[in-house]
């Protein structure tokens, strides 16, 4: 994927519930191994955003357009929410491995190497032990590395993560913060990342996104720029 | 002896056809059960129910018009019925309804309780040759479906949103399920009556989540216990002197099954709870003790 050509593109996307607006108006762009923070107060619609970006919420007006290779089956993505069910009977390797399903076409088992990676991303990510464990036995937190390990093993082009490091112990959640810079800056993954970790996020990300609580108002651009803007100034509390 | 030849042809269409629908229902089960979609069994054999009352008041031919019929009804219902009228509440008020309107016009059309009895509680005299062909189709159909996308079965089920997100065509998956299930429900109801064809989705899949902790295993397991309790309760109909009901001996030993199931599943996890020994692992001024 050629690093400069825009992986995915929002024109002046409006979104809403029923008849109340979450986000109006909103444009961006965002080239292949780049990464997007997204920050915002709670309810300011980001999880709302990543709903749209996937194709999973409807835009009341505007539209998302992938672009530069980028499809539906290139993409990985860790909900805030997991719609995953409470009882499930699954081992944590099923589950992980089920991010390689996007990428496999008509094939209907994993190939090796596929399994290989998804025990590699697993190890990575510090669940390597728990492969065969039951899913649902699994601490939140646990479950919540299971669950970026099958969004890893999805994402080929861009990543989409909701507040990944909720739940994560300090160490995993540095661990995590080193993953996604070596992603989009060695492997040329374009990662959005919603966080409400705003300092560490600022840290990696090539580009800002603001939600603020008014649906129109937003603020967009380098990380820089956020620091100087009055939008920045009760986020970061300086 | 052409009397003894014709039972012993009765005998084995009955065999096949209750084999072939309870090895389908258990593997379909086991999506919809952890879908929380149980109770789709009963209400789709309540409408098929329905459907075979008019056709019978009419006199039409009865799977043309029940199939069609509870395939819309479960692509309905699979659906979400629209976001307002969602789940359970959907499938018991549609369930009600296609009951009411089938006894209704089973009494109209002057049908004897006798026909109403061996509808609600089936009979193993049902199983015609068409039934036999078609089950053999849907049970093809069935197992490779199950074969090819099992992976892809797997992810819809575990976590649909993400499976859509990720570009899997769930729709599609819906579709199918539900055109199977409809197709299941019809072809066993007839044999195990309307009352009780529900439990040959229900029971294998919760029998097999009592101790299997992983999907393939559920689902092995489920499509396993399924026809030994099938083979185990037509025995018991075909031998025993007093003819008993079939439909309501294999649930019955699909119960058994369960109890039986859930007593390995808590004896299983008593015994890892004692096999730990305690140990002392707390620190005390910086020592291990
Ligand atoms: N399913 C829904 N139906 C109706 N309104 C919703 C729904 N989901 C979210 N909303 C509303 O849309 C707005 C944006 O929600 P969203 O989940 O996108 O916020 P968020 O920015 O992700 O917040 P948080 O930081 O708490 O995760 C909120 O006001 C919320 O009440
Ligand atoms: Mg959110």
């Amino acid at each position: 994927m050629p690093e400069n050509a825009a992986v995915l593109t929002c024109r002046s996307l409006c979104l809403g519930y029923e008849n109340r607006e979450v986000l109006h108006g909103l444009s961006f762009r965002l080239r292949g191994g780049e990464c997007l923070c997204v920050v915002g107060e709670n309810g300011s619609g980001k999880s709302t955003l990543l709903r749209a970006l996937l194709g999973l919420k409807k835009p009341t007006h505007g539209d998302v357009i992938y672009g530069g290779g980028l499809t539906r089956k290139s993409i990985g993505y860790l909900p805030q929410q997991s719609a995953a069910q409470k009882d499930f009977p699954a081992k944590a390797a099923e589950v992980v491995r089920s991010g390689f399903l996007n990428a496999m076409g008509a094939r209907p088992w994993y190939s090796k190497a596929e399994k290989q990676r998804a025990a590699a991303v697993m190890a990575q990510l510090g669940v390597a032990d728990l492969a065969l464990r039951c899913f649902r036995e699994l601490s939140g937190g646990q479950q919540r590395r299971v669950l970026l390990a099958r969004a890893l093993c999805a994402a080929g082009g861009l990543l989409l993560l909701d507040e990944p490091e909720a739940g994560l112990d300090p160490i995993a959640a540095q661990e995590l913060s080193r993953l996604i810079g070596e992603l989009h800056k060695e492997q040329g993954i374009a990662v959005i990342h919603v966080t409400h970790e705003i300092h560490e996020a600022l840290r990696e990300a090539d580009l800002v996104l603001h939600l603020a609580a008014q649906p129109g108002e937003y603020f967009l651009g380098t990380p820089e720029e956020y620091r100087n803007s009055p939008l920045s100034e009760r986020f970061l509390m300086k | 002896m052409p009397e003894q030849l014709e039972i012993l042809q009765y005998f084995w269409k009955a065999l096949v056809v209750g084999l072939l629908v309870t090895l389908c229902a258990s593997l379909l089960g086991v999506t919809l059960v952890l879908r929380r979609f149980s109770m789709i069994g009963d209400g789709l054999s309540h409408i098929g129910f329905g459907a075979l009352a008019v056709a019978a008041a009419f006199g039409w031919a009865p799977l043309p018009v029940a199939i069609p019929a509870v395939i819309a009804a479960a692509f309905l219902l699979l659906r979400g019925g629209g976001e307002k009228l969602r789940g359970d509440a959907a499938v018991a008020l549609l369930s009600a309804g296609c009951l009411a309107l089938g006894v209704l016009v089973l009494t109209l059309s002057g049908g004897s309780n006798v026909d109403l009895m061996s509808y609600m509680f089936g009979s193993l005299l049902y199983a015609k040759s068409a039934d036999v062909l078609l089950c053999l189709a849907l049970s093809v159909v069935v197992l490779t479906g199950f074969g090819l996308f099992y992976h892809r079965i797997f992810s819809v089920t575990f976590d649909e949103p993400f499976a859509r997100a990720t570009g899997v065509r769930t729709s599609a998956y819906q579709l199918l399920t539900a055109i199977l299930t409809a197709v299941t429900i019809v072809l066993g109801m007839r044999m195990m009556g309307t009352l009780l064809i529900s439990s040959l989705v229900i029971f294998p899949a919760l029998i097999a989540m009592r101790v299997c902790k992983s999907f393939f295993g559920v689902t092995l397991t489920a499509a396993a216990s399924a026809v030994a309790c099938y083979l185990i309760g037509f025995a018991l109909t075909c031998f025993s002197p007093r003819g008993l009901p079939t439909g309501a001996t294999i649930v019955t030993v699909n119960l058994c099954a369960f109890g039986l199931f859930a007593c390995i599943g808590w004896a299983r996890s008593r015994r890892k709870a004692h096999c730990d020994p305690p140990h002392s692992g707390a620190v005390e001024g910086g020592f291990k003790t």
